[in-house]
């Protein structure tokens, strides 16, 4: 076992058994032929795989900023490609986002998908399997397959289920995506000729050149921006939004995203530091134009989902903004941005999904004016809200705060640009607030939140106000980390 | 009994070429289906075997035995996915040429020696020249792509015979152990690097490769399904593996054959993968990612050493299941006989979920999307290429894998996105048992590459 991996407490391969419970989980539904049952088959595995999950922070180790719960096996000895596992801080809340939405997400579909039940939720459960694995894979190799391999159940998520327009909009997923994703795998191959092995931990501060950082930087710069996605490659992602169904857009928003960004702090920063501080200005001036030109076009959206969906381009700016000020702030404002984003969009998204469902548009004006008749999807919808901007008591307002710190401790002016991003936000998000609790009077038969739609929003409502009030506990998980990772750039840039 | 597979294949034409003597026509299937596994098995037997024969001429090897195994895996799959309603004339014929055409290639992964390596070219070509007009609902453009095949093929077997030529006056000899003692010498100079190209075209020809692949979308149109369904598989795997011994001739890298292969192989992915964005016919699209992949094989052989050209082995061995899959599925979908147009597989996952899974799994496979073999073998194309410092041709290979991706995506849009018209499929339990072994193939050659890599790594 290399220096590198804790091993494992547990006396089974606790990753390989999250990664795969979901999987395990598709097969059993292959053989199932009646819809319910199939539903409830998905719903349990994906259950189990957050029962699995929870078991890693019984045994986390704070003080360590090492990859924990290791698992390694050979698996392309010739090539030296290893089947290696591993979660610290940064992946281990990752894990935690993918298994907690998904189970949510899937309880969401209950009546909103009635056409080939079966494939559907073999692609979530693939989809699931395929995104835990992204964040555990500590080998190059491992990593991309699971990288690519999730686009296959995305695509058809959108090309099967989705909306009117879903041709296009798959395509252009599928496209942008995989053009990003050649080069990632171009600057693996590079790196490995480098290193001798696939193993990430392995390459990570080994001081290359600057003219192979550059390059290495761009080819997976390319990739991650346009998965987060970033201005200006971002148009992908409003088309995939709306034309994906509720879940889609769910894991969409919620973890596809977060992979981007997961790339940039994983890889970039530790593995090409020299050209992240070289590109670090591009990257904030890019982030800033996400977060105003994102802001600016939810203003004159009239699609509540494409109004989520551009609000998404503005969110995951501030992530950058974070990762690229290179200090403890903005990496710990950039991780609880990245779960807050997974938790609020992911939220907004359902509720969105939820309305849609009843009155079949998705048109603000048609679902205005739900404050008197639906008063407890307005709780939700009222919570999900401000939080999205923001507003102090919610999750976001503690990110928010410390990537607003960390960037006018960086320079002032990118402060004052973020500043007006976060006032954009309140201004359309407190509009579309605005028109759906207020927007009409007239009486419309809508029904209010059910059960099932209950159980699923409540324990993402009581994140938005426990991350809200009291973040230490998840500060805690993630920090011994990127206090680690803060320090080894600190070496590096003298 | 180190002839034992090239006996028994031999042994299997004649009892066609017998059969077809005769008047009756009975259905063969079940006979033929029988003798290939038996070919298979014996092959799979032989594979230890190891011997020089006819003066050294002639040499079995572990190299020529793996590829022998892929050669009759090919033609057994070949024929038991042939079925009764295929619109194949003459069945004894068929099977008869099937049989003759991959003794040639069988005896032709065999030869050291350039005489022998025409002779068995010229065994397995002719009898492909019979074959493609073996159709029954014959028009002009079927017979001009079978002609088309036959000029085409006696050109290239003629530009090769004329580089052979040049070999054989630098070396003085036709053996290529001979002509490897004198490489360092002839590859030298320009001349000589042509030589080995002009030897090279042949094979060219065979894999579809720029500038030789005319023939391909044309013969892949006119020709019936199972004689396109071998034509582009078979025959590829033995012309990979000659043009792996060839370039082996090399011995280190060569830049000037080095340049050369690259240049090949950019035009090729690039105007395959280009042409076949705007293809409506099913066959002349994979016609044209044929001869994008034979771009891509290219990649391996850059390198000039044992891993390139396992990589080169283990890429031919994942192209021929994810071909057999998506011609099997076109087989299975065109029961009139008639050449499929994409637009004839809309809403395929209604009418038929495996058949549609078939064909995604095939078609991300050679899109290069993991977890499937297409991926696999391409890492090692790339990584192979990339080590021998040829970054440019990575970079283009990289570029051409989402050029490509536009139109197999389109293949599973079609097939998915689309609300069915017409009935559904009924497939027996027989024809289920092929596709599922063609979907697990493809994945299990995306996931555990070990195994067949070292194998090839060993045979180099």
């Amino acid at each position: 076992m290399p220096s590198y991996l804790i091993m494992n407490p547990f006396g089974f391969p606790i990753l390989t058994t999250t990664i795969f419970l979901p999987l395990v989980g598709a097969l059993v539904i292959l053989f199932l032929r009646n819809d319910r049952a199939i539903k409830i088959t998905a719903f349990i595995a994906s259950l189990f795989a957050l029962g699995v999950s929870l078991l890693l922070f019984a045994r986390f180790d704070y003080s360590s900023a090492l990859f924990q719960f290791g698992e390694m096996t050979s698996w392309i000895a010739s090539y030296n490609i290893n089947y290696i596992l591993g979660v610290d801080g940064i992946s281990v809340m990752l894990v935690m986002l993918t298994t907690i939405i998904s189970p949510f997400a899937i309880l969401s579909t209950w009546n909103a998908i009635q056409i080939r039940v079966k494939e559907f939720m073999i692609s979530i459960l693939i989809m699931e399997t395929a995104m835990i694995g992204v964040f555990c894979s500590l080998d190059f190799v491992l990593f991309y397959f699971f990288w690519e391999a999730m686009l296959i159940p995305m695509y058809l998520l959108i090309a099967v289920w989705g909306g009117p327009n879903k041709d296009y909009a798959s395509l252009k997923f599928f496209i942008y995506t995989l053009s990003g994703s050649v080069f990632l795998l171009v600057a693996i191959i590079a790196l490995y000729l480098v290193n001798g092995t696939f193993s990430i931990p392995e390459a990570m501060f080994k001081g290359y050149s600057f003219q192979f950082q550059f390059w290495i930087f761009l080819a997976f710069g390319i990739a991650f921006a346009i998965k987060v996605p970033m201005f200006p490659f971002h148009t992908w992602l409003p088309a995939a939004h709306t034309e994906a169904p509720t879940v889609g857009s769910v894991f969409l928003a919620s973890i596809l995203l977060k992979m981007g960004t997961y790339g940039f702090i994983r890889f970039c920063l530790s593995i090409v530091p020299q050209a992240s501080f070289y590109f670090a200005p591009l990257m904030i001036i890019l982030a800033l134009i996400g977060i105003i030109y994102g802001g600016l076009v939810c203003l004159g959206q009239t699609d509540m989902k494409k109004l989520v969906a551009y609000s998404s381009v503005a969110h995951m700016g501030f992530v950058i903004l974070g990762i690229f000020t290179f200090s403890l702030y903005g990496f710990v404002g950039a991780m609880l941005q990245m779960l807050n984003h997974g938790v609020t969009t992911g939220g907004l998204f359902l509720l969105v999904g939820m309305v849609y469902e009843r009155t079949h548009s998705r048109q603000i004006y048609d679902n205005a004016g739900l404050g008197k008749i639906t008063p407890v999807y307005m709780f939700f919808f009222g919570l999900f809200s401000v939080s999205a901007f923001a507003f102090p008591g919610t999750n976001s307002f503690v990110g928010e705060l410390y990537v607003l710190i960390a960037a006018f401790l960086t320079n002032r002016i990118v402060g004052f640009f973020a500043i007006i991003g976060a006032v954009v936000a309140a201004a359309y998000m407190l509009n579309l607030l605005k028109k759906i609790a207020w927007g009409r009077e007239d009486k419309r038969d809508i029904q209010d939140v059910s059960l099932r739609e209950f159980i699923y929003m409540l324990p993402l409502a009581v994140f938005v106000l426990w991350v809200g009030l009291f973040p230490r506990p998840f500060i805690n998980v993630m920090e011994t980390t990127l206090v680690n990772l803060a320090m080894q750039l600190e070496k590096v840039s003298h | 009994m180190t002839l034992l597979p090239e006996i028994y294949t031999f042994l299997f034409s004649l009892v066609f070429l017998f059969l077809s003597l005769g008047k009756g026509k009975r259905p063969l299937f079940i006979l033929a289906r029988t003798l290939a596994v038996i070919g298979l098995v014996i092959s799979f037997l032989s594979i230890n075997a190891s011997g020089l024969l006819f003066s050294g001429a002639y040499r079995v090897d572990y190299f020529s035995q793996i590829f022998k195994v892929l050669l009759n895996i090919g033609l057994t799959l070949v024929v038991f996915m042939f079925h009764k309603d295929d619109e194949v004339d003459n069945v004894p014929e068929f099977y008869m040429f099937l049989g003759f055409s991959t003794l040639g290639l069988t005896i032709l992964v065999s030869s050291v020696e350039l005489i022998s390596i025409l002779v068995s070219l010229e065994i397995s070509s002719f009898s492909l020249y019979a074959i493609v007009p073996l159709r029954r609902a014959q028009t002009r453009d079927h017979l001009e792509a079978s002609i088309k095949y036959l000029f085409f093929g006696a050109i290239s077997t003629g530009i090769m015979l004329y580089g052979m030529g040049y070999l054989y006056a630098f070396a003085h000899s036709t053996y290529l152990v001979d002509i490897v003692e004198k490489t360092p010498v002839f590859l030298a100079r320009p001349f000589g690097v042509l030589a080995l190209l002009l030897t090279l075209t042949a094979f060219f020809f065979k894999l579809s490769l720029f500038p030789l692949h005319f023939w391909a979308p044309d013969i892949y149109e006119g020709a019936s399904d199972a004689t396109t369904t071998f034509i582009a598989t078979v025959p590829k795997v033995a012309g990979a593996a000659v043009l792996i011994r060839l370039t082996m001739l090399a011995n280190s890298p060569v830049s000037q054959l080095a340049l050369l292969l690259i240049v090949l192989a950019a035009f090729s992915m690039t105007l395959g993968n280009l042409v076949g964005l705007v293809q409506k016919d099913l066959k002349r699209l994979l016609a044209y990612s044929g001869i994008a992949h034979a771009g891509y094989l290219m990649l391996g052989l850059l390198s000039f050493n044992e891993d390139g050209n396992a990589a080169v082995a283990y890429y031919i061995t994942v192209y021929l299941f994810m071909n057999l899959a998506l011609f099997y599925v076109i087989m299975l979908l065109s029961r009139g006989g008639q050449n499929l147009k994409i637009s004839d597989l809309t809403g395929l996952a209604r009418k038929s979920p495996l058949l549609a899974f078939t064909l995604a799994a095939a078609a991300f496979s050679l899109a290069g999307i993991p977890p499937t073999g297409g991926f696999t073998g391409k890492f090692f194309l790339f990584v192979n290429a990339f080590r021998a410092g040829h970054l440019a041709i990575v970079i283009i290979a990289a570029v051409n894998t989402v050029i490509s991706l536009f139109y197999y995506l389109n293949l599973v849009r079609v097939s998915y996105s689309k609300e069915a018209q017409g009935p559904s499929v009924g497939l027996s339990f027989y024809e289920k048992a092929l596709c599922y072994l063609f979907s697990i193939a493809i994945i299990i050659l995306g996931l555990m590459p070990l195994t067949f890599m070292e194998m090839f790594r060993q045979a180099m």
